[in-house]
């Protein structure tokens, strides 16, 4: 009999329960969503303006869709040709930097991927050191105007060659493909760079594909490097002239003058395009960011 | 560090298989050339420049010429009111970032543990990381476009709401949250990450368990899932907490203007404007060594008190 009873009081409470608790299940679904759109609303807000007219900017507060469609800003930002002599140095930066960093990297972390190779301890606490101390911007800042790569890319590619925890996410990785391979190509006669291009490269698509997604995303947000070692108009990447354009707002303005003879000063409208032409190849691979980047987070949170 | 120094110890080996080992093995460390060379050239050739921070260095001297003046910047920088100006702007960007940001990926990944329409999930994730490959200076140029005092549309909403305009972007006082509230929003999403990864471990048989014991939302997530993120908590307020001396480069860099520079001035910037701006390399060659000496510390010691807590640590 007490039994029963508690039996009953029990899926009473639970009855109760599943009503305030499907109120939580969807103010749950209701808040998550809310942060997923906040997220991206500054991107659409700036989407939508960038197509806008000014008049439309300065009359309404807010709007994603604009009623009266315009590629003015476009049209401008063609015309300076700012914009796009900056994507494509960006361009060139990224791909070339990545393809050295990919270079210095793998072929590092390969040999200290073995655990019986001499002076292995050495050199990853050397690696090691590297990280907890530097020499700091100035003395390199210094150093790489010695070397005479100041204002030359060379000094934004060679710099970050190896970034060290990309590295040990590497090393890691060759370290767990199966030892076996190693050994049956070295009895075949292979010697220890073959196996490394023909046999442990391959394998390794899945740590290459999300290591040079993070060198090449490095590479096109790099804005201190950029500003710090290049000063030649024509080399500079894509966020130094955005940031000129939408931070730098006198320069713009005087720009603006001679666009005036035209007709229409889409000073608002034409920040918003610079940045939305800014954005886009960055979105454009997001769908294969996000299929490595986890991956790659993964291996970093286990790394030892 | 040990760890990795403790991993293997070579049996002593006889000369002769020493050179075999070396023949057998060339190509590992003809391999490792190119990397040993950017570590020297790129690495520690600067940190032995470090000893301009002792000199009166003029690039035209050059290091092995330029004047010894031993610990005189270093003086000249702790005496002077620039170091303790730093030091607060510095600690209180990162004191406000670790009571707000640190603990926002935390929550929404909690939050979004709960939701078990995994596509719906999937698309929430999906928006939320979005910020982490945006740029700084995109960053920068979505705050200035929504929060400028002439049409930035939040000013616009404040001043339709409340008759006048804040004006976020040029006052000292709102300089600090402008920058946590930058991280959070670009940072967040990516941060739970980490936590969602701890998340998946955990063994669902616990949760059916619990709540055939009749545990409800509130006692499964305390008594089951936090539990099971403790340990990555830990470890991620300890590297918060080492790193208090780094505040993001960048970020700062775009943000800082001569309007709100009183709060907006931090080492790395303070660094930049000195060395580079106004070529004083000697004296932002001390003022930087004190950071990353002081920063290297930091490191070590909450590695250091992760270890003796138990967790894994670092390095």
């Amino acid at each position: 009999m007490a039994d029963i009873i508690s039996i009953r009081q029990k899926s009473n409470s639970r009855i109760k329960a599943s009503t305030g608790e499907r109120i939580i299940q969807v103010l749950i679904y209701v808040i998550a969503g809310f942060i997923g759109i906040i997220t991206v609303l500054p991107f659409l807000y700036v989407l939508g303006g960038s197509f806008a007219t000014e008049r439309e900017l300065t009359e309404k507060a807010f709007f994603i869709i604009p009623t009266e469609f315009s590629i003015n800003a476009y049209q401008y930002i063609i015309k300076t040709g700012e914009v796009f002599k900056g994507l494509g140095n960006s361009m060139f930066l990224t791909v070339a930097g990545t393809l050295v960093q990919m270079f210095f990297t793998t072929t590092f972390a390969y040999p200290l991927s073995k655990t019986h190779f001499k002076g292995r301890n050495m050199v990853l606490n050397l690696v090691i050191i590297t990280m907890l101390f530097s020499g700091g911007m100035i003395p390199t800042f210094l150093w790489v105007k010695q070397l005479g790569l100041y204002n030359s890319y060379w000094a934004l590619i060679l710099l970050g060659a190896i970034s060290p925890f990309n590295m040990i996410i590497v090393k890691k990785f060759f370290e767990d493909l199966p030892g076996e391979l190693d050994e049956a190509a070295r009895i075949d006669g292979a010697n220890d760079l073959e196996v490394f291009y023909k046999i442990a490269i391959p394998l390794s698509k899945p740590v290459i594909a999300s290591i040079s997604l993070f060198y090449a995303v490095g590479h096109w947000n790099d804005y201190f490097n950029a500003m710090i070692y290049l000063n030649d108009p024509n080399k500079e990447t894509v966020q130094i002239v955005l940031r000129r354009i939408v931070l730098l707002t006198g320069k713009i303005q005087a720009e603006m003058m001679d666009y005036n003879s035209f007709g229409v000063p889409p000073d608002k409208a034409v920040k918003m395009a610079a940045t939305v032409v800014a954005t886009v190849p960055i979105l454009v691979i997001y769908p294969f960011v996000q299929k490595y980047f986890a991956q790659g987070v993964m291996v970093g949170a286990v790394k030892g | 560090m040990n760890k990795v120094s403790a991993k293997v110890q070579e049996p002593v080996t006889s000369k002769g298989e020493l050179v075999k080992y070396f023949k057998q093995h060339k190509w590992l460390y003809f391999m490792l050339i190119p990397g040993v060379l950017y570590f020297i050239t790129f690495r520690y050739i600067p940190m032995g420049g470090i000893i301009i921070a002792f000199q009166q260095y003029s690039p035209f001297t050059g290091i092995a010429q330029s004047k010894w003046v031993g610990l005189t910047h270093f003086k000249n920088f702790f005496i002077g009111t620039d170091f303790w100006m730093l030091l607060k702007n510095t600690l209180g960007i990162s004191i406000l970032s670790i009571i707000f940001y640190f603990p926002a990926p935390i929550f929404l990944s909690l939050l979004l543990n709960e939701i078990k329409h995994q596509k719906y999930k999937k698309l929430v994730q999906t928006f939320i990381y979005i910020p982490h490959f945006i740029s700084w200076v995109i960053v920068a140029s979505l705050t200035y476009t929504l929060l400028n005092i002439n049409d930035g549309i939040i000013n616009q909403l404040i001043k339709a709401v409340f008759g006048h305009t804040v004006n976020f972007l040029g006052l000292p006082q709102y300089f600090r949250g402008l920058i946590v509230g930058q991280s959070i929003w670009k940072e967040t999403g990516y941060g739970t990450i980490i936590f969602l990864a701890a998340l998946s471990g955990v063994d669902t048989q616990l949760y059916e368990a619990a709540r055939v014991d009749g545990a409800g939302r509130w006692r499964l997530m305390w008594h089951i899932t936090l539990p099971a993120i403790k340990g990555t908590i830990i470890i991620m307020l300890i590297l918060k907490v080492g790193s208090i001396l780094n505040t993001g480069y960048e970020q700062i860099f775009l943000m800082r203007n001569s309007l709100n520079i009183s709060t907006a001035e931090v080492f790395d910037t303070y660094i930049y404007q000195k060395g580079i701006t106004n070529a004083q390399y000697s004296y932002s060659t001390a003022s930087g060594l004190f950071k990353s000496v002081v920063g290297m510390i930091m490191v070590l010691g909450a590695n250091w008190i992760a270890k003796k807590s138990g967790e894994s640590g670092i390095y």
